[in-house]
Parts: structure tokens; C-alpha cells; sequence
């Protein structure tokens, strides 16, 4: 019977399926997986693994679940339920910029839903969209742990802290010029 | 194998104390910052450069740049601290690279502190010696006062003013875990750091007349155990919000370099480790654990070292021990701080764990939203595995273990441990039914210990100094401290770390400095969103697990946030049910439906829409979520709720029977208004309106249109004279 399982990858087109899983994924992360596979508990590796994804391709798209899957031999049931199930995995690629309004208990007592009305106003989104030109996907944020600096908006790696709804356009512009400034050095 | 233990352990110190002595540790100046996620938000990278740039260009090679985490005076980051040896240390708050340069110029190179930039204003660094005594507030260990009273004496006969001699009164040193004659008291005098039994008050005029008259120590008074909060109190004790504190779990932090081993090992660190093994009994470890009263950090407080023999009792083959570092709750930032400035006590703490109960394998759990914590214990476990603290035959004791790094991916309920074994496994975190409980069958069926950060960092404290000295710090049910993220409408944000018992006063008041505006208190939330309000009438409480659970909040994992009176508690609590609701896995059906529909009664109430019935409703389908609910975060979903309906009912009655916010801070309960009699027709709020619905012209009152108003509040921010009042 197991010759003819398919989770045991012996059907006919198993090579195919396998090379298209793994033509899906950077060479790193289809190493990372083999070594995964050597674990005990391989399956134990699957949200490290979509960490890894996701840092590479910025979200999780599903050639890449399928890939993880085939490679890993979790079902794609599996690997979907647990990359739609944690907050920090996104299926949907993202903007040039991210920006997350922290809205932790000391942010939201000094004033971050005002920053992200204004921060929404702006930009013309709502949490969890992208801008039109795909330069800034706007976020809420769990607790990013630096309260004293409440309200605090990240931008991508960056910390601003004491926000206030007025330093929101400065701040926007700001990025928008560091990306008009990039893509004219890329040009030149 | 003890013997070969011990030798394996002097081994490591040697080594370790030569390598220090290579780089010239403690007798160059060093100029320390701060390096944690916060602190590096607040500009302590660029610092750091400046610093660099500054030494290089002067060409003197005896200055050295210490990195260290974080010490928890958040408000005031990035602080920097100047040691020149045998003067007291200088601490500056609030440093750019500008000021970096003045300290670097007027300081460090030409000897005068910058007095304007001090950390709080302390002013003791004109001194020349400081005399560090315990208040004993909280144990009466040390002798009541009267050391203080007895140097002063001292003092005066040998003619030294508070000019030259500064006598500090602190909260608890820790001083009494070092064993000590009968009646004596622990001082320490910086900024020698030399710490000394006195008994008598000839012992407190030796000091004077031999130590700081004549410069020699008096050797035979000297204390050669060296006590916990030594450092911490050499470098931090002259400022009020570091020396009402009690330094345990975060004994290292902003102390010592947290990339750099030898700094670890240099102030007692793996000794407790070292002495678990050489004992050779993991039972004694437990009965340590069990005699010092620890109780988990975490917030459920379930008795550590009881944990540990139960798991012990069920091990057959394999067994796990697990760090929880997934901090989730908002406010609260104790796990990600201690990680940043201290991760060796962790590891140790598990590795000390994990002998006690039998594991050979051991995860830390991370959050992935702590890129800087995860970097500092990989790079831990890379120095402990190099020196050979991590892997197989650890220390030659023949006891083998190793520590994986997993990493959250954002989702509350993993702090939960069922949950959190699932998301190791790789699956979605989601919990599970307990019995059986993770002792008899947690990650892949094995018995499994967890605990939390601060736990963990507790441990190794215990076996080096004593667990009779940690259950002592602390109350009558419960050892040691707690550490507690300050933050919301207090002067001082920070981490604090303070003994069980310690009132909400003292935190809020002392150490914390009160409410900042002129404003007056009205609660202080505790727990996080499964916690609950605690009223500004009550904030005599001491702190316990047990005291906190009685107002109908919970210790939680720490989180401290300080309202005001412009917090509405009807707000507060639908801020915290939002949050539950989002973060509810949806397995069971009373917290995934009844966290949805507490959250839209809550909504209508804010939102002028309630009726009285709502606020039954409400009642009653929290106490069915309380009841009901599978795992911890449904149960205690609805505190928020319960705590402010017991202490602030009359604001929910408000919002419903007048349509008014007591707080003014439900948008669509309030509406502004121009005082035509204050208002001096500047224009300024009709500028900065963004719907264009002020009106009036210049020189006379303006009008609101009160039909075209959004609420945004930007006229009554940007008015500056009064004039526009929110009703």
C-alpha cells in the first residue's frame, strides 16, 4: 500500500512536483528545510521555516505554503491553518514601507488612535491595506514594549516614539522622499 | 564527579578573570550605554558612535565603551554613566550625540561632571565618598536606623561635612544574604565598592578614620561574600528610583555587557550552577526552589519548585524544560528587558531547571516582534556552548543539555502553555484541555516544565545567595520581588523591581513619582488585558499574588499602567475586551461569541447607545465567560470588565442614563465649545480646523458649528488661552 501513498512521494510525478516545490523557494530556505527534515520533529519546524519565508518574500504567497509543504511533508491544510492563524504571518504582499501604530495599553492612553486616524487620513487606508502605489501598508501592532516613549509608530525597523497626529505628515513625507530618492539612484 | 565539577568551574573563573585582565575590565575609565530595544529607539546608537568617534580622535587608549541593557529608567534613555576609578560614577539622562561630545570633552577628558545633565539630579557625585545604609524597610534585618545614626556621629567627630561624606538611606540592599556576625548591619561605601559588617559605632569611626581619612580598607570589618545588590547599588544608589528598588531578577541589568560572557561570569554568574552540579542532587535544587517560596512570574504564581518535583516524579525517558518569553500583554516589556540586559541568568536558570527536574532539551520561546532580545540569546547560547556551559558533559558533571530558540509569530493565547507547546510543535496555539497538565504530558507527550522569563532569571539567586534570604525578601506566601513595567500617566516610566509585599504606593508615588500634569490618580491597571482596575482608594495594597487577586485583579505578568482622572474606565475596559476579542483562538465558544458581544455592548455604551439593561447584560455574560471558558484567556478575558463595573459602576450608569463620559473621553459623548468670554479671536482653531466648522472673525469670539464638528479635539489642543472647553 505505501508504494502507492502519495505522502510517501512515490507517485510518478514526484521529481516534478518536488523540483517545482523547490524552484518556489530561495536555495537557503529549501537547505534550511533539509535540515529541518533530518529533526526528530520535523513538523516542529514549520513556523520557523514560514519566519524565513516571509523575510525573504516580505509575505506568504501560496506557491511558497504549497512549496513548504511539499517539502517539509506537512499537508497544505496544515501549513495554512498555521500561517493564517499567527498575526505575523501575512498572505498578502506588503507595501515599501510598513508602518505599525503600536496599540498597547500606554500607547492607547496617550493617544494613538488619534495618530492612526490621521495616519489613515493620510494615506486614504485602513489598518491592514496598502497604498495604491505599494509604498506604505499601514498596521496595528501588539505592545512593542517601548512604553515610555508612548505613543510609538515603527516604520519599517525604525522608532518613533511621542507621536502626535501633527508629525504625521513630516513623517510620511519623509519616507516618501527616501523612496523617490532610491529609485532615482537606482535610475541614475 | 564534585570534584571534578569544582575544578571545572575555578577553571572557567581563572580563565575568565584573565581574559577581563587583558582587556583591562575595572581599571580603565568606562563610559557605559545603554543598548536595549528602547534605549536605542531613543537615540543610544548614534551616542554610541559619538563616543567612539571622540576616543579615537583623542588617541587615549585607557578609555574604554562599555555596552550594557537596559537599567529601566526608561523616561530618561538613553542614559549614559562616565566611571573613573575612585571617583563616584556619573550618570547623564537624556543624551544625544551633542551632549556625548560635552561629556566625552568636559568630563571624561578634563574631570568636571556636567551637573545639568545628571540622572534625576542626583548631586552626590560632588562627594567624595557615600555610605549606602538599608532602611529595612521590609524585613528588619538590618538594625532599625541606627547605622545611619552612628556614622553621622562618626562623621562629626572627624569633622567631615555632607559635602565630602554623603550618608544614603535605601530600600533593601540585599545585603542580608551575606551570613554575618550577630547585630551587625551591611554597609557599603562608594565609590570604593567595598561593603562592611558594623556592629558597633567603633566599627563606623574605624571606617571613617582608617578608610576615608587614612584610604586603606579595614580588612578585618570587610565583607568578602560579595552581596547581590552590591554593583547595582556601587553604580545606581545615589537616585531615589533605583535605591527604593530590590535588584534580584534584574541583578545584572545595565550592569554588565549582556554579548559578553565574562562579564556574566565575573559577578558570580554560573556559580549557582556549578553548585547544583557539585551537589550531584537535583532534589536538593528543588527543595531550595520550594524553601525560597518562588512563585511563577508569569502571573498565574503557581509554586515553582512544586512544579519541578511533580515533573521530576513523572519523567521516564525524556522530559522538557521550556523558557516562556512570548510576552504578549500590552504595557508590559519586563521578559524583553531582562533578555536584552541579562540573558545569561535565563539560561542558567534553565539549565539549572533543567537538572532539577531531568530535561536534556530546553526551548526558549520568543516572541518574533524582539528581533534584539532573540539576537542577545543566540548569541548567549553560542558563548555558553563555547565555554562548555551548553551541550553535552556540561562543566564535566556528566549532565547534558541544550536550549533551542523557537519563535512566536504574534499571537496572545501562546503565553498560555498548552497553547504554546502547540506552536512549538509547529501547529496553530491553540490550548487544550488540561488535565493532563504539561507536568504528566506536555511537548510531544513528555513531561515538560514551564516557566517565565523572570522565573528563570530568580534561580540561579536563589542557590548563590541563600534560599532562606529570597523567601525572606519577600511575603509570607511568596518569596523574593517582583518586577513591574511602569508605565501610562506616571512621571517615571520604567522597570521596577520590588520586594512581594511592597504597596502600590510606594511604585506609583516613590518610585514611580506620582501622576504628571497636576493630575490626580484614579487607578491603577495591573495584569494586562486579564487583569483588572485597582481604584486610587485601595493603592495601600501591598503586592502579592494573593492581595491583588482578592480586588479582582491579578498580578499577571507584570504590566503597571498608572490612569489618570481623563481615563474613562468604560474605554479602558472595551480597550482591553478589543484586544481579547482579536486575540481569542476561537476553540471554545464562550470566549470566541462572548468576548464578540461584551465588546458590542461596550461599544454602545461608549458610543451614548446603552440602556441600564446593557450593563446587566453585560455582568452576567462576564461572569458566564469567567466560568466557561476553556484556558486562561477567556477566564480571564472579562476582569477588566468585572473590576471596573465593581469600582467604577457609577461611570458605566453615567454613560447610559445622562449620555455623558465623567472622563470626557467618549467621542461621541462629549462636544466642544467656545467660551465667547476667554476667547480673544486669534483665529489660531479655526486654522487648525480640519472640517473648516469654526467660524468668527478676527479679534471677536469664534463659534463651533456643532452640526459640522468631527470631535477631533484639535481646537481645544491648539487654543492657548483656554478658550475651548470639552463638555
Amino acid at each position: 500500500m505505501s508504494t502507492h501513498c502519495c505522502c510517501n512521494g512515490s507517485t510518478d510525478n514526484r521529481e516534478a512536483v518536488m523540483a517545482a516545490a523547490r524552484a518556489a523557494l530561495t536555495p537557503e530556505i529549501v537547505a534550511f528545510i533539509e535540515t529541518c527534515r533530518a529533526d526528530e520533529h520535523p513538523e516542529g519546524q514549520l513556523i520557523r521555516v514560514l519566519h524565513k519565508v516571509q523575510e525573504h518574500y516580505g509575505y506568504l504567497g501560496q506557491d511558497q505554503l504549497n512549496a513548504v509543504a511539499q517539502l517539509l511533508q506537512v499537508s497544505t491544510s496544515k501549513v495554512t491553518g498555521v500561517a493564517t492563524f499567527y498575526h505575523f504571518f501575512r498572505t498578502e504582499p506588503r507595501g515599501r514601507y510598513v508602518i505599525s501604530v503600536c496599540l498597547g495599553t500606554a500607547c492607547y492612553v496617550k493617544g494613538a488612535e488619534r495618530v492612526s486616524e490621521k495616519l489613515s487620513e493620510e494615506l486614504g487606508i485602513h489598518f491592514g491595506e496598502t497604498t495604491k502605489d505599494g509604498l506604505f501598508s499601514l498596521n496595528a501592532t501588539r505592545c512593542l514594549g517601548t512604553c515610555s516613549l508612548a505613543p510609538v509608530v515603527m516604520v519599517n525597523d525604525d522608532v518613533f516614539g511621542d507621536m502626535t497626529p501633527d508629525k504625521v505628515p513630516s513623517l510620511l513625507e519623509q519616507y516618501a522622499r527616501k523612496a523617490q530618492k532610491e529609485s532615482q539612484q537606482k535610475e541614475a | 564527579m564534585t570534584a571534578k565539577v569544582e575544578k571545572a568551574y575555578q577553571k572557567l573563573l581563572q580563565d575568565t578573570l584573565k581574559r577581563l585582565q587583558e582587556r583591562e575590565f575595572g581599571q580603565a575609565i568606562r563610559i557605559q550605554v545603554g543598548s536595549a530595544t528602547c534605549e536605542n529607539a531613543a537615540g543610544a546608537q548614534q551616542v554610541w558612535q559619538e563616543f567612539e568617534k571622540n576616543i579615537r580622535t583623542s588617541g587615549r587608549t585607557d578609555i574604554r565603551l562599555h555596552r550594557v541593557g537596559c537599567t529601566g529608567r526608561c523616561s530618561c534613555e538613553p542614559i549614559v554613566g562616565v566611571l573613573i576609578p575612585g571617583k563616584m560614577p556619573v550618570k547623564y539622562e537624556r543624551v544625544d550625540a551633542e551632549l556625548a561630545h560635552r561629556i566625552f570633552v568636559e568630563h571624561v577628558l578634563n574631570g568636571n561632571p556636567l551637573a545639568a545633565h545628571v540622572l534625576d539630579n542626583a548631586g552626590d557625585f560632588n562627594a567624595d565618598w557615600q555610605i549606602v545604609v538599608c532602611d529595612s524597610r521590609h524585613c528588619g534585618a538590618c538594625v532599625n536606623g541606627s547605622v545611619a545614626k552612628v556614622f553621622r556621629a562618626a562623621l562629626e567627630e572627624a569633622e567631615l561635612g555632607p559635602d565630602r561624606v554623603r550618608i544614603s538611606e535605601v530600600g533593601c540592599l540585599g545585603f542580608c544574604s551575606v551570613p554575618r556576625p550577630e547585630g551587625a548591619t551591611t554597609v557599603l561605601v562608594r565609590p570604593s565598592h567595598t561593603a562592611y559588617n558594623v556592629k558597633t559605632p567603633e566599627d563606623a569611626r574605624r571606617i571613617v578614620r582608617e578608610h576615608l581619612i587614612g584610604g586603606h580598607a579595614v580588612e578585618d570589618l570587610r565583607v568578602t561574600e560579595l552581596p547581590i545588590s552590591l554593583n547595582y547599588f556601587d553604580l545606581y544608589g545615589d537616585v531615589a528610583f533605583f535605591s527604593s528598588q530590590n535588584r534580584i531578577a534584574l541583578r545584572n541589568a545595565g550592569i554588565v555587557d549582556p554579548e559578553n560572557i565574562d562579564e556574566y561570569i565575573r559577578y558570580n554568574g554560573f556559580r549557582a550552577l556549578a553548585m547544583a552540579l557539585m551537589k550531584g542532587e537535583p532534589e536538593w535544587v528543588i527543595e531550595q526552589v520550594k524553601t525560597s517560596k518562588l512563585r511563577g512570574r508569569g502571573g498565574g504564581g503557581f509554586p515553582t519548585g512544586q512544579k519541578w518535583e511533580l515533573t521530576r516524579k513523572n519523567v521516564r525517558d525524556m522530559c522538557y524544560i521550556i523558557c516562556n518569553a512570548d510576552e504578549g500583554d500590552p504595557g508590559a516589556f519586563m521578559d524583553r528587558s531582562t533578555l536584552e540586559s541579562d540573558p545569561f541568568s535565563v539560561i542558567e536558570g534553565m539549565l539549572i531547571g533543567g537538572y532539577a527536574v531531568g530535561a536534556k532539551e530546553g526551548y526558549f520561546y520568543v516572541r518574533a516582534e524582539y528581533p534584539l532580545a532573540i539576537r542577545r540569546i543566540e548569541k548567549a547560547l553560542d558563548q555558553c556552548r563555547a565555554l562548555g556551559l551548553l551541550g553535552k558533559n556540561i562543566l564535566g558533571s556528566g549532565f547534558s543539555m541544550d536550549i533551542d530558540i523557537r519563535l512566536g509569530a504574534g499571537a496572545f493565547v501562546c503565553g498560555e502553555e498548552t497553547a504554546l507547546i502547540h506552536s512549538i510543535m509547529g501547529k496553530r496555539g491553540q490550548p487544550r484541555i488540561r488535565p493532563p497538565f504539561p507536568a504528566e504530558s506536555g511537548l510531544w507527550g513528555k513531561p515538560t516544565v514551564i516557566n517565565n522569563v523572570e522565573t528563570f532569571a530568580n534561580v540561579p539567586a536563589i542557590l548563590t545567595y541563600g534560599a532562606e534570604w529570597f523567601a525572606r525578601v519577600g511575603t509570607e506566601n511568596s518569596g523574593g520581588t517582583k518586577v513591574f513595567a511602569l508605565a501610562g500617566k506616571v512621571n517615571h516610566t520604567g522597570l521596577v523591581e520590588v520586594p512581594m509585599g511592597t504597596t502600590i504606593r510606594e511604585v506609583v508615588e516613590k518610585i514611580g513619582g506620582g501622576v504628571p500634569g497636576g493630575r490626580t490618580l484614579k487607578g491603577v491597571q495591573t495584569g494586562g488585558p486579564a487583569g483588572g482596575i485597582i481604584p486610587a482608594h485601595l493603592i495601600d495594597t501591598p503586592i502579592d499574588f494573593d492581595t491583588l487577586g482578592k480586588l479582582g485583579s491579578i498580578m499577571g505578568s507584570g504590566g503597571m499602567i498608572v490612569l489618570d482622572e481623563t481615563d474613562c474606565m468604560v474605554d479602558v475596559a472595551k480597550f482591553f475586551m478589543a484586544f481579547c476579542q482579536d486575540e481569542s483562538c476561537g476553540k471554545c465558544t464562550p470566549c470566541r461569541e462572548g468576548t464578540k458581544r461584551m465588546l458590542e455592548i461596550l461599544e454602545r455604551i461608549t458610543s451614548g447607545k446603552g440602556t441600564l439593561e446593557d450593563i446587566d447584560k453585560l455582568e452576567r455574560l462576564a461572569q458566564l465567560v469567567k466560568h466557561t471558558s476553556l484556558c486562561g484567556l477567556g477566564r480571564a478575558a472579562p476582569n477588566p470588565v468585572l473590576s471596573t463595573l465593581k469600582y467604577y459602576r457609577e461611570e458605566y450608569i453615567a454613560h447610559v442614563t445622562e449620555r455623558r463620559c465623567p472622563a470626557r473621553k467618549c467621542r461621541a459623548l462629549i462636544h466642544y465649545e467656545i467660551d465667547a468670554a476667554k476667547c480673544v479671536g486669534c483665529t489660531m482653531c479655526a486654522r487648525n480646523c480640519p472640517v473648516s466648522c469654526i467660524s468668527g472673525t478676527r479679534k471677536e469670539p469664534h463659534v463651533i458649528d456643532q452640526n459640522k464638528c468631527i470631535k477631533c479635539g484639535r481646537c481645544f489642543e491648539v487654543c492657548r488661552f483656554d478658550a475651548v472647553a470639552r463638555v
